[in-house]
């Protein structure tokens, strides 16, 4: 339970949100072209970090829009929210 | 040779008033090589130690674990024990568990009061009866005791469902296993602790893991808070940390670690006598034998390490229970916790070899690993001894993540992961 700031709507509790996973994971460019390695890897396999994690959070019960976080996995607390296409900040 | 426990043994402690009870297991200092170390000592690790050394003649073995035994999810979870899985993979999988837990306390010679007291699974809607009547003849195909009930007769079962079909979620019907049932959790640790020490397995406690020594296509030992350990063999059964200790040998895992809460009420007098859970709305429920109301709540959908887990969870659970049960509602809950569970995207565990020789992962568990315990550590087991896996979980394999031949049982398993 934390809150999160929502970079379109300002601070809010989590549970307005819906979590969208790990960020940063490009869809492929050539999909004809991947193994079937390279394709669990694409869908099924993550990073699971415990620590800093760059994830995609969706603002559901909000604005509705999607952005990106660096969350501590350790213990919830947000290092930074930032918005989609924007690079992970160096922490 | 432990002394064995007894009416006997009982009565004999009792004139020393129960000071002198044998140690269950050593607290020895590592040594510097064994046979096989196991990364974690919860249910499945130390099963996994106690069948090396029983089935397989390995007694030269270690079992690691960060911080007590029977810490993480096995002292976390909701107990519950059955086997109607959809899936004949799963469902050999879960039965082949289900059949050792039923002989598990003479075995051990411990009383992890295994309780058959059956598990009913509601149906709330049109689609839940069709799901539960498929799973339910899936079931009997696979020779898992298993029927289907109408809504009178899960009331007939259980007289404090509220059957009324006004509620927002009315009670359509239900299945029942009434193989299935509960276990007491430490016990299931402590027991096996005190099995796999007796045959000289080393139990080694607080004992981190900070990384795994490897040459490029084997490992080589581990790296410990107490030291380097040099061993062939390494089996993880770390649950929600296995990404963690996947990570030191590069491997990425299709895992996701999430917070699972549950909670427990004050103790009452005996109103439930059996386990009921709802997928629909999500929320199970049992009574321990301490008379505590024992609750399972869901999973939060972001990936956590904190062992605490979010309060619109409890709610919604809450919510559901009350509805479901209006005479609870003016129980007061006593505690509320979290552990962190390891999902697979088919909600299946993984009990597999890797790309690594000697590295072998027992994990994906998610929800529902506690039932599965005797079995899982068993299987794990032949895995690691032989190198190869045993027919009854080859299916969860890593490799069903590449090949496709995923064992799907979200929402098949007959509650919602």
């Amino acid at each position: 339970m934390f809150l999160i700031n929502c970079p379109f709507c300002g601070e809010r509790e989590q549970s307005e949100f819906k979590a969208g996973g790990e960020a940063h994971i490009s869809r492929p460019k050539q999909p004809t072209e991947l193994s079937d390695d390279e394709w669990a890897e694409y869908l099924f396999m993550r990073k699971n970090i415990k620590g800093i994690q760059f994830e995609r959070w969706n603002h559901s019960h909000g604005c509705r829009k999607w952005f990106n976080i660096a969350r501590d996995t350790s213990n919830d607390q947000i290092k930074a929210v930032y918005k989609m296409g924007q690079k992970p900040p160096v922490i | 040779m432990k002394n064995k426990y007894s009416i006997f043994s009982l009565v004999k402690n009792a004139f020393s008033y129960h000071e002198n009870w044998e140690k269950a297991w050593k607290d020895p200092t590592p040594k510097k090589e064994y046979d096989a170390v196991i990364i974690g000592g919860g249910g499945h690790g130390l099963a996994t130690a106690y069948y090396l050394a029983k089935k397989h003649g390995m007694k030269n073995i270690a079992v690691v674990e960060k911080g007590w035994i029977g810490g993480g999810n096995t002292g976390r979870n909701t107990t519950i024990i059955r086997s109607n899985y959809l899936w004949d993979a799963s469902a050999g999988l879960y039965d082949h568990a289900l059949k050792i837990w039923e002989n598990l306390s003479q075995e051990l010679n411990y009383n992890v009061m295994f309780s058959q007291r059956g598990v009913m699974n509601l149906a709330h809607n049109l689609q839940d009866v069709r799901d539960l009547k498929r799973r339910t003849h899936a079931n009997r195909l696979n020779g898992i005791d298993s029927i289907y009930l109408t809504t009178e007769e899960v009331k007939k079962f259980c007289p404090i469902i509220n059957t009324s079909q006004e509620i927002r979620y009315p009670v359509l019907g239900g299945t029942l296993q009434k193989r299935a049932g509960t276990a007491r959790h430490d016990a299931v640790a402590w027991g096996y602790a005190r099995g796999a020490d007796e045959m000289g397995v080393d139990i080694i406690q607080n004992c981190e893991v900070k990384g795994i020594k490897r040459t490029f296509d084997s490992v080589e030992g581990i790296e410990t808070t107490k030291g380097f350990i040099k061993t062939k063999k390494i089996g993880v059964v770390a649950a929600g940390h296995s990404s963690v200790i996947a990570s030191m040998v590069g491997l990425r895992l299709p895992l996701e670690s999430k917070p699972l809460q549950a909670l427990v009420s004050e103790p009452v007098k005996p109103i439930i006598d059996t386990v009921v859970m709802s997928n629909a709305v999500h929320a199970y429920i049992s009574q321990s034998d301490k008379g505590e109301l024992v609750i399972g709540a869901g999973t939060d959908d972001y990936i956590s390490y904190t062992q605490k887990g979010s309060h619109d969870i409890v709610e919604g659970t809450l919510n559901a229970i009350l509805e479901l049960y209006p005479i609870f509602s003016r129980m007061r809950m006593l505690r509320q916790w979290g552990g962190i569970v390891d999902i697979c995207p088919d909600a299946s565990p993984i009990i597999s070899k890797t790309s690594i020789k000697g590295l072998y992962f027992n994990c994906g568990w998610g929800t529902g690993g506690f039932k599965a315990t005797p079995g899982s550590g068993d299987l794990f087991a032949h895995t690691i001894a032989n190198d190869e896996p045993h027919k009854l979980n080859a299916a969860f394999n890593l490799n069903r993540f590449v090949s496709g031949d995923l064992v799907d049982e979200h929402g098949a398993a007959a509650v919602a992961h």
